[in-house]
């Protein structure tokens, strides 16, 4: 038994008084943000990791919480919880998958604290809403002292679970594009349904050039089967459990760039990626299975797509 | 060694302690205030034992340090029995036999309250979602997914026959 923590913890009321906290956080003597809980509780006694030293309650942090929809983008507190991802009707009409994503996090208590925010600054190679994000070209915007900044998603995992975050950076929002006729897919695969860390998470989506506008609005749940198979632009593929971050995989996405969604087409994807991939053997899974089932999973999310 | 002085609400009761930072809120209801129904099964936030209410919310007690409930209103299983009556979900634990050594009981039935509290008619695939992140050892789910149902039929007859025991429903949201 490692010795007992006893982190010191300071609950701000607003902004300004959490940035004066986080002022002197370095990476050698870090003050850890606490959100919802959900990952630093895990760790706090030491068993699992470094515990944190001394932390920073961000609940009390109203600058951190709301929902909203602002020129063009749904812009989410850092501190919004899967239980309000789930609820909000701005998030059903324009962010489907994130609401999907939302729903298979842990089970009803942790959808109840657990923050978006949290899992994103987490950054554990299998976030289930981190490929989402990737899909949807989300940013982030981050704050301290020194100020204001956007950091995109793509930028935003730079190893294994490290961000680009500064030691006195908190996550502020996340801010969402939404593009009309913008469809997006995900699907997670794990051992159980409920609190089943992933072994393979995907999250595809595309603009149909065809299409209709506003019909990426509700991610259909069976094929449709009908109408004609339009051309797919802007097409982002983004994976998580498959590398030592979440990952946006472009050749494949290349592949299915200004192509539709035929048989064919999900057979060259699938292979596409099982090439682009190279997942690790783990305690959850195989690089194998994880490769095979990747592939799998794109294939039916094209078929589904393509209505055949 | 510093402590914090924080204040809250447990089951309706006006509570404040001197805690320090590192205490778990299950351990303050556990080892302070002596409300031992709020069970410990797990270090890594899986089994669901210690669920309890934070402001209207289901939480994993273990998940939560003290100071973060300050100026919460916690509900505990202790707080569901009105007098000397049992909550509709206790009740129906004990008439479907949703328990055999009991440890999951309590974390059970605080997760299904927020889940009849959320929607009172769910289907059984809604129930067994509804309690996925609660582990029982014991019974396999059949009789606590009946217990549930049996309850959400009585909260639902309550809740229409005006004037009665509607108090037992978790109104806080
Ligand atoms: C039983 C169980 C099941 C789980 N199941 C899943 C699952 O299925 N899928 C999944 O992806 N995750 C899962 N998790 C992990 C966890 O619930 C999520 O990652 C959650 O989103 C973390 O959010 P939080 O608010 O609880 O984070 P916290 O634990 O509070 O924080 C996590 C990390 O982020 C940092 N942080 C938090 N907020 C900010 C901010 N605003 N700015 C800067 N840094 C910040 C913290 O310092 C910490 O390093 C599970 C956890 C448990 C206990
Ligand atoms: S004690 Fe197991 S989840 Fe809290
Ligand atoms: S009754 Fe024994 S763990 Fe559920």
């Amino acid at each position: 038994m490692p010795a007992p923590v006893e982190p010191p913890i300071e609950t701000p009321a607003s902004l300004p008084e959490a940035y004066a906290v986080l002022a002197d956080s370095s990476a050698e003597d870090p003050v850890t943000p606490i959100a919802g809980g959900t990952d630093v509780m895990v760790r706090i006694t030491g068993e699992i990791g470094e515990p944190p030293r001394r932390m920073v309650d961000l609940s009390r942090l109203r600058e951190l919480r709301g929902i909203a929809v602002d020129r063009g983008a749904v812009v989410l507190g850092a501190l919004t919880t899967y239980t309000e991802i789930r609820r909000s009707s701005v998030c059903r009409e324009h962010l489907p998958a994130l609401v999907e994503a939302a729903a298979t996090i842990g089970a009803g208590q942790i959808q109840n604290r657990g923050t978006i925010g949290g899992n994103a600054a987490n950054a554990s190679p299998a976030g289930d809403t981190l490929p989402v994000l990737l899909a949807l070209d989300a940013a982030f915007e981050v704050g301290s002292n020194r100020g204001q900044r956007a950091i995109t998603a793509d930028a935003f995992w730079v190893a294994y679970r490290r961000t680009a975050l500064a030691p006195d950076e908190l996550i502020l929002r996340i801010r969402i594009p939404i593009g009309s006729g913008r469809e997006t897919r995900f699907r997670k695969i794990g051992t159980r349904r409920a609190q089943a860390i992933s072994k393979v998470v995907l999250a595809l989506s595309w603009v149909d050039q065809d299409g209709p506008p506003g019909s990426g609005r509700v991610a259909p749940i069976a094929p449709t089967g009908n109408g004609p198979i339009g051309t797919w632009r802007d097409v982002r593929l983004a994976l998580g459990s498959v590398a030592d971050r979440p990952i946006r995989t472009r050749a494949t996405e290349a592949v299915l760039e200004a192509a539709s969604p035929t048989p064919e087409i999900a057979d060259a994807a699938a292979e596409a990626l099982a090439g682009e991939i190279h997942p690790i053997d783990d305690v959850r899974s195989t690089a194998e299975y994880r490769r095979v089932v990747a592939a799998r999973a794109l294939h039916r999310m094209i078929r589904d797509a393509g209505g055949w | 060694m510093t402590t914090q002085h924080i204040t809250l609400t447990v089951n309706g009761e006006a509570r404040d302690a001197d805690v320090e930072p590192r205490l778990l809120l299950v351990h303050l209801l556990r080892d302070v205030f002596g409300l031992t129904g709020t069970h410990i099964g797990c270090d890594t936030s899986n089994c669901g034992a210690c669920t309890i209410h934070v402001n209207g919310q289901s939480a994993k007690s273990c998940t939560m340090l003290a100071v973060q409930a300050d100026g919460a209103e916690v509900r505990t299983i202790e707080g569901m029995v009105a007098g000397t009556e049992l909550h509709p979900l206790q009740q129906a634990f004990w008439d479907q036999h949703g328990l055999q050594c009991g440890f999951c009981t309590p974390g059970m039935i605080m997760q299904a309250a927020w889940l009849l509290d959320q929607n009172p008619q769910p289907s059984e695939a809604e129930i067994r979602a509804g309690i996925s992140g609660n582990l029982c050892r014991c019974t396999g789910y059949v009789n606590i997914v009946k217990a549930i149902q049996q309850a959400a039929g009585e909260l639902q007859a309550s809740a229409s026959a005006p004037a009665a025991a509607g108090e037992a429903v978790a109104a806080e949201a």
